[in-house]
């Protein structure tokens, strides 16, 4: 089982970084906004079905579909945020989160009115795994991780130099403080559910592309992209990518003592673990 | 037809129940609970592997319900110092978790085949009419219980205490209440309810599968709950009536739009719950019969229980 080893640490980092992009929507949402919104659920599944519409449908190349992904996502993501999601904030977070599982039901249905239940799968070139040391490794592997990496450094960049990410980072720390500095909240607000579900979605299409897709891939992906968020520290964009990572080597790692069907319970394992000896997460929040 | 409405009535009874088991952990003590579905599927599947296995289903049925207290017990002391929103991430999670344990431990649960032949009470002796109107006397009795102890519960000083915690938990540590053990225990009260509601499903039906736990029905329930208003048992089962008239309600309403496929018609159907959610938190955040302040208690020794009854 040992020699599997570097084969399962190489997988492990592959979904940590396919699990971070998603997570770092969902924790950047929570940061601006103080909800979890669980609608993420659903714009995964919606980002993966526009990928799949344009990349089948539309003949597009994956990275073409991607953006696609993102777009969708990211609009619906306003959309249905405004409408059904907005006007609660007042009310308290939780009231928030739970119309929020309420939404991810109807945007979910909405996806299975249209699609349909049946597995779906994207139009990918067929092209032998590479081995390295006896490492296998698909070259659409390679191309889904170099893709999440360049979003990854694209958040990075544009939180750190550009006006829109520094106003984000101002609300997150202190909405008050950031709105007498001439911050719109709801514009912020606007914004990150717009990019943070524009990464869910796309997040949810890279995902897919490994596997088929069906209205409830979203759903199934939930449990660890909450976990890297909750393992990193609700908030924090860093601890998503290394609670994604946590969550990622640990779901690949635990196939050496649990059997397959057991892997997306270790999401909520690491959460209750990590939250055990440390409430806050790994890197604690900077919201609050 | 009859048989089909004592039917509903029992499932609205069972929603019910769950109702009130989510009214003492969230309404009443303010601990976000979105595992409901767990709840549910340890009561489900407690009860009936030990009814098959010949335990009177009674006994069965308390067993049922100690182990989803255990449980609920177990799950809020590990997550004791969580905040709201951690609390609603694992409380999902354990939700998921447990339906994952249903759907893989085949040994014990058969798998996502489900458990079938799940005794019910004088099945056997009893036409299925007479069975569906029997069992939804038990459901009706049990809700009736249930809803008259929640109302005990929650003008009693411990059910003050619960709402003081639910208002600012400080505050009421500051006032000498265990709150740690407080909220475990509401905790565990709530998850016995349903649990409750899992025994009542699972005989009822004589079949439970993974599938059914899915978290859809903490939607309905929570749905229910809002509807009626958090904080207040008789909204509770009020709201899970009202849910279960829309759940039925919209199943005509397939029939009357043409062209629709069954998935689709089921789509519908779920995107119109969702949608009721949201535009009933919207339009009542507090709910249809929102909980009024209690009268302030009457001193002892004087008429109280006479003045109480009205």
């Amino acid at each position: 089982m040992l020699d599997l080893l570097p084969q399962l640490i190489v997988n492990g980092i592959v979904m940590g970084t396919l699990l971070a992009i998603p997570a770092i929507g969902f924790t950047a949402i929570f940061a601006v906004l103080r909800f979890p919104n669980f609608a993420v659920a659903s714009h995964a599944t919606i980002g993966a079905f526009a990928g799949y519409a344009a990349n089948v449908g539309l003949g597009l190349p994956v990275e073409v579909s991607l953006v696609a992904a993102f777009l969708v996502a990211a609009v619906v993501g306003v959309l249905s945020d405004e409408i059904a999601l907005r006007p609660l904030r007042p009310h308290g977070a939780l009231t928030t989160a739970i119309a929020s599982i309420a939404l991810t039901i109807v945007l979910e249905n909405a996806v299975r009115f249209i699609f349909g239940n049946d597995l779906r799968g994207y139009d990918l070139p067929l092209v032998r795994d590479w081995r390295i040391w006896g490492v296998r490794i698909g070259p659409q592997q390679v191309e889904n991780l170099l893709l999440a990496l360049a979003l990854m450094s694209a958040v990075f960049l544009a939180l750190r130099y550009t006006r829109i990410g520094k106003s984000m980072r101002a609300v997150a720390d202190n909405p008050a403080l950031a709105e007498l500095k001439g911050i719109d909240p709801i514009m912020i607000g606007r914004l990150t559910v717009f990019f943070g579900m524009g990464l869910v979605g796309a997040g949810g299409m890279l995902l897919g592309v490994g596997t088929s897709i069906d209205p409830l891939t979203g759903f199934r992906f939930i449990l660890p992209i909450f976990a890297a968020a909750v393992v990193g520290g609700l908030g924090s964009i860093p601890g998503a990518v290394l609670g994604a990572m946590v969550v990622g080597l640990g779901e690949e790692l635990s196939l050496i003592v649990l059997s397959p069907s057991y892997r997306s319970a270790v999401g909520f394992l690491a959460i209750v673990i990590v939250l055990t000896f440390r409430p806050r997460g790994l890197l604690g929040e900077r919201a609050y | 037809m009859l048989s089909y409405l004592l039917a509903t009535l029992t499932f609205a009874g069972i929603y019910a129940m769950l109702a009130l088991g989510l009214n003492v952990i969230w309404g009443m003590t303010g601990m976000i609970n979105l595992g409901l579905a767990g709840f549910f599927a340890v009561g489900a599947y407690v009860s009936a592997l030990l009814s098959i296995l010949g335990l009177p289903i009674p006994l069965a049925a308390i067993a049922a319900m100690a182990a989803a207290a255990l449980v609920g017990g177990l799950l809020s002391r590990l997550t004791l110092k969580l905040r709201g929103d951690y609390l609603a991430i694992v409380t999902l999670g354990f939700g998921e978790f447990v339906r994952l344990i249903a759907a893989n431990e085949i040994w014990l649960t058969n798998g996502s085949d489900g458990i079938s032949g799940i005794p019910g009470p004088f099945r056997a002796e009893l036409t299925p009419f007479e069975f569906n109107a029997l069992f939804a006397a038990i459901t009706v009795v049990c809700v009736a219980v249930a809803w008259f102890l929640s109302r005990r519960l929650r003008i009693s000083p411990y059910g003050r205490a619960l709402r003081a915690l639910r208002e600012d938990e400080t505050a009421a540590a500051v006032a000498g209440k265990p709150v740690r053990r407080m909220k475990v225990e509401a905790f565990a009260l709530g998850a016995a309810l349903l649990g409750l509601g899992g025994v009542l499903y699972a005989h009822f039906t004589s079949y439970i599968a993974p599938d059914i736990f899915r978290p859809l029905l903490t939607i309905y329930i929570f749905l229910s709950l809002t509807a009626g208003g958090t904080g207040n048992a008789t909204g509770a089962v009020v709201g899970a009536v009202i849910v279960m008239g829309i759940l039925e309600g919209s199943r005509f309403l397939e029939g009357v739009i043409p062209g629709l496929s069954g998935a689709q018609g089921a789509a519908l159907r779920e995107m119109v719950i969702g949608s009721l959610l949201i535009v009933i938190m919207r339009l009542k955040p507090s709910g249809l019969l929102a909980e009024r302040p209690p009268r302030m208690p009457v001193q002892p020794g004087t008429t109280g229980s006479a003045r109480r009854r009205t």
